[in-house]
């Protein structure tokens, strides 16, 4: 009688699996980026606004900032840049945008459209600079630390949801300064 | 109004399949014979009822009626009136409606061919499709409903996705189906004998042809699946492991160990419990499969769109099916046990091997497809398995089978080895290794380690399949038609496997920008762009390229690919072209206007490919073969009104 | 499907990368190792497609990444190591070899070892009753 039991108890132990996957599913979409704690990738890219002070990864450092990847052409980053614009207002943390695949005079007919919620736009036209980030599809938007580290990545539109949730918290939970530097948190 | 009358019919579906449930397994428990006397009626009643609600759904398509949510979601008016029909199972709610349309044919079938049939048993196999069915039409009624009004009405339809809209797709789903479902019926009846605690093995007799039909149907649905792929998706590939491929790959390996393991258990009654758990498995799997694809769970460029909460709902229905047949197996099984025995080298035991191989390889395409999910769940990182994984993997346990194949086609039951058959398989044997050798030395030169081994495997596997037809045709005995479906059905495996080694091991590929009048080099072939120009169809617009190829200076062909872009969703697809061959295919699809004129093209040449679907072809037809010619066994024929019998328990 | 023709789409909207990647790579051994590798590679904007088969944007971007890589003498494994740094595991088609995915590869080896095993005692099991089995009801081996 007890081999007779095993098919039943493999079932079993099949249903547990799938149950476990469906109640993961709605994650399944976000894969865990491996930059999670490792420091921001190294990059220069021109500045959309001022093309005579480049955008580089240094400038990262010193204060908790928000990494948004976008394009004119993602029509979940329109959905999301109303959050963008409120974010900004809410003043405690800074936005940098990085124009991905994009073209110049699209993104600035775009931010002049719409509003602009960025300190800085990089634009990565072919790009090189968006895959040492791991980005698979716009918008993502990155948490970095004061010390220049990827704390936490968010794909597709930021709500504010997800804000208050997962970004903030963060924030929070460590100072706003690394010592010895000049920030502007608050 | 038509469309409530639709959703209504589902309804009154959905009581009488309860109905059919009930009375078909109360009644015989209770000895009812009043009860047993419904469920044809039950049935008959279902068919009409599922049918007329798909009559309404088509009838919707045809007229355009966007007030209907998946109409809107899926069709146009733009649409050729042919899509607009098949459109029915282009998304999920309309291909759950074909399921249990499917289903109910199958019911139909059954009702109608069990003649024969105890009624008790006849009452319990539908009894158990009614719970089937049940199930079925409860998880379309609840989560996916096809007769949702869409409030107020779209002006326009989406339009049916582009890659939809193709012949062989509009036959591919129903094909399929009928093999996928086609497997309920063989469960319903091991269900039926487990209630009953038989002892002896008659109910295996009744389920071959059934299983048969469901293999033949699921052979073809797969083979169609793939060629559709091939020339659709615009790239040559043909077969890439995903999770729905697989999910209907594993009950057509499940349901060819079921059809050889009923050969055993109907010739001498062993293997009983081993069959009951086959038949069981192999719809589990159709079911499992179902869940699969539809539940979000797996990720896979064929998924429906992914919905957790249905899936909580199906994860439910498999408890109920499957959960409650495999604890009617805990329960009989031990019942089963036989005191045959056989040799050590017999058919039985080549059977068994074959068994237990077919059942490794399900069992390798099973956790392969869910090693992502599995590895996510326990925390041990994002796993991602996909041909590369695959394709070794599953030759582990194929390979030695493909091997015993030709021995064991002729070994003797019970005892004796190949007796007589011996010597002329072993020839058959030297004349493939030379075959073998010689294609894929000479041939197709530059073969892999396993091309002579696919080679001579398929080529010993089809002679040793002639042996005994030809046998017979020398002595001028006659044939009989399952011989010949065997033996049918054994070559077209051959043909198979001849076509998936040299595709495998001699495609060349290549991807190259060619301006007009520049030419590629594939082997003896050459391709040259000669230009193109811009076209409009129906419901897109695109670009057509022209290309001539020469074989050593003689002109072979000229393909004509397109890029097409399909004016209501704006969707982009390419139009691979393919100039078809028995030896070989050469395929062209344009890639990128990469500017100044030129385009980049993937070209292949692609060896003997087209055998893998005619040899699938080939197996189906070896297994209708057998079943139409099947000669009838000396039951005393029961008619579905005999008296419940005694001793059924 | 969606996700499919969300590639597709998508390979509309990107720009067309600088470099082109249909010209051949200098040399036969480099061109074979592009083929394998974009054919281990996934395309992370697809369900379950390779670089080499997708058309969406990114894994054209990619493919570039793989000839640049290339051209820059990385081996195959370091250029998976690049892959991998930067989108995790996931983005290989063949799992790695490692003891975490032991069970993954060692699975068919080890389930052929349970089946001859089970075979092999049901073989001998019933060879032994050949000589003493009554005659089965169903049994027709000797009437055919």
């Amino acid at each position: 009688m007890n081999r007779f039991l095993l098919p039943l108890a493999a079932f079993v132990l099949l249903l547990v699996v799938l149950l476990v996957g469906l109640r993961r599913a709605p994650e399944k979409s976000i894969l865990p980026s491996p930059l999670i704690g490792k420091p921001v990738p190294q990059f220069t890219l021109p500045n959309l606004f001022d093309t005579t002070q480049p955008v580089s990864a240094e400038s990262l450092k010193g204060r908790w900032l928000l990494v948004n990847v976008w394009g004119t052409w993602c029509v979940e980053c329109r959905a999301e840049h109303q959050v963008l614009l409120q974010i900004k207002q809410q003043g405690r943390v800074p936005i940098l945008g990085i124009d991905w695949k994009d073209q110049n005079e699209d993104a600035l007919a775009w931010l002049t459209q719409l509003g602009n919620p960025y300190e800085r736009v990089a634009t990565d036209g072919d790009g090189r600079v968006a895959i040492d980030w791991g980005v698979y599809g716009a918008p993502e938007s990155f948490l970095i630390s004061p010390a220049g580290t990827v704390v936490y990545k968010h794909i597709g539109a930021m709500t504010e949801q997800v804000w208050d949730s997962e970004f903030l918290p963060r924030v929070d939970a460590a100072p706003a300064r690394v010592p010895g530097t000049t920030g502007s948190g608050s | 109004m038509l469309v409530e009358l639709g959703h209504y019919a589902l309804i009154l579906a959905l009581l009488l399949a309860a109905a059919q449930a009930f009375f078909g397994l109360a009644g015989p428990a209770l000895r009812r014979e009043r009860w047993l006397a419904v469920v044809p009626s039950a049935a008959c009643g279902q068919f009409v009822f599922v049918a007329l609600a798909v009559g309404v759904l088509v009838h919707a398509f045809i007229n355009n009626d966007f007030s209907v949510r998946y109409v809107a979601e899926n069709s146009n008016s733009a649409l050729p009136l042919f899509y607009r029909v098949t459109a029915l199972w282009g998304a999920h709610e309309g291909s759950m409606l074909l399921w249990i349309l499917v289903l109910t044919l199958w019911t139909m079938a059954l009702l109608a061919r069990s003649g024969h049939l105890p009624s008790a048993f006849a009452a319990r196999a539908l009894g158990v499709l009614g719970v089937i069915s049940f199930c079925f039409l409860l998880f379309t009624l609840a989560t996916s409903n096809p007769f949702a009004r869409l409030i107020p009405a779209a002006p326009d339809g989406r339009d049916l996705n582009p890659l939809l809209q193709d012949p062989a797709f509009a036959v591919h789903p129903p094909i399929l189906y009928m093999g996928y479902v086609g497997f309920s019926v063989s469960f319903a009846l091991a269900c039926a004998a487990m209630i009953e605690g038989r002892r002896d093995a008659l109910w295996a007799h009744w389920m071959r042809p059934w299983t048969v039909m469901a293999w033949a149907f699921l052979a073809c649905g797969i083979a169609l699946g793939s060629w559709w792929a091939y020339y659709e998706l615009g790239w040559g590939g043909f077969w890439f492991w995903d999770p729905v491929e697989n999910a209907s790959f594993m009950p057509w390996l499940i349901g060819t160990a079921l059809i050889h393991s009923l050969a055993v258990t109907d010739k001498r009654g062993l293997f009983k419990s081993w069959t009951l758990l086959l038949a069981v498995s192999a719809f589990s799997l159709s079911l499992i499969g179902t869940f699969l694809v539809r539940s979000g769970v797996l990720v896979s460029v064929h998924s429906f769109a992914a919905d957790p909460s249905r899936g909580i709902f199906i994860l439910i229905l498999l408890v109920v099916m499957i959960g409650g047949a495999l604890a009617l197996y805990a329960w009989r099984a031990p019942l089963m046990k036989s005191a045959a025995g056989f040799d050590f080298i017999s058919r039985e035991s080549f059977l068994l091997f074959n068994n237990i191989l077919l059942t490794i390889a399900a069992a390798v395409v099973f956790g392969g497809t869910l090693a992502p999910m599995i590895s996510d769940t326990l925390g041990l990182g994002t796993l991602s398995v996909g041909p590369p994984y695959f394709n070794p993997s599953f030759l582990v346990p194929i390979l030695p089978m493909l091997a015993l194949v030709a021995l064991g086609m002729h070994a003797r039951w019970r005892r004796g080895g190949l007796g007589q058959a011996l010597r002329p398989v072993l020839l058959a044997l030297g004349v493939a290794l030379i075959l073998g050798l010689a294609a894929s030395l000479g041939v197709y030169a530059h073969p892999l380690t396993l091309t002579p081994i696919g080679a001579t495997l398929a080529l010993w596997i089809i002679l040793s399949a002639l042996i005994d037809p030809i046998e017979r045709l020398r002595r001028r005995q006659p044939l009989p038609a399952s011989l010949a479906g065997m033996s049918i059905a054994h070559i077209g495996l051959g043909v198979f496997v001849l076509g998936i080694t040299f595709v495998q091991s001699n495609t060349i590929e290549r991807d190259i920008a060619l301006k007009p009048g520049q030419a590629a080099q594939l082997g003896a072939y050459q391709f040259r762009y000669e230009g193109g120009q811009d076209i409009e169809g129906p419901n897109y617009e695109g670009f057509r390229a022209k290309l001539t190829i020469t074989r050593n200076g003689v002109p072979v062909s000229v393909l004509y690919p397109e890029k097409r872009r399909y004016l209501v969703q704006g969707t982009v697809q390419t139009t691979a072209a393919i100039a078809a061959g028995v030896n070989r295919d050469l395929l062209a699809a344009l890639g990128e206007d990469v500017g100044a004129g030129a385009w980049s093209l993937r070209l292949q040449y692609r060896p003997l490919i087209r055998l893998v679907w005619i040899g699938a072809l080939i197996m189906a037809i070896g297994g209708v073969t057998a079943v139409i010619g099947r000669r009838a066994r000396g039951l005393a024929p029961q008619g579905a009104l005999a008296p419940l019998e005694d001793g059924a328990r | 499907m969606r996700a499919l023709l969300l590639c597709v789409a998508l390979a509309l909207t990107g720009v067309a990368a600088a470099v082109d990647t249909t010209q051949p790579l200098p040399s036969p051994g480099l061109q074979q190792r592009y083929y394998q590798l974009t054919h281990e590679l996934r395309c992370m904007q697809c369900q379950n497609e390779a670089l080499a088969d997708s058309s969406a944007s990114l894994a054209a971007d990619l493919r570039v990444q793989v000839r640049e890589l290339l051209l820059a003498g990385q081996s195959d494994d370091q250029i998976r190591d690049h892959m991998v740094a930067r989108y995790g595991e996931f983005i290989l088609f063949r799992p790695r070899m490692s003891w975490r995915n032991a069970w993954l590869w060692g699975a068919p080896t080890l389930l052929m070892l349970v089946g001859l095993i089970i075979g092999g005692r049901i073989l001998y099991a019933r060879s032994r009753l050949v000589g003493s089995d009554e005659a089965d009801p169903n049994d027709e081996s000797r009437a055919s």
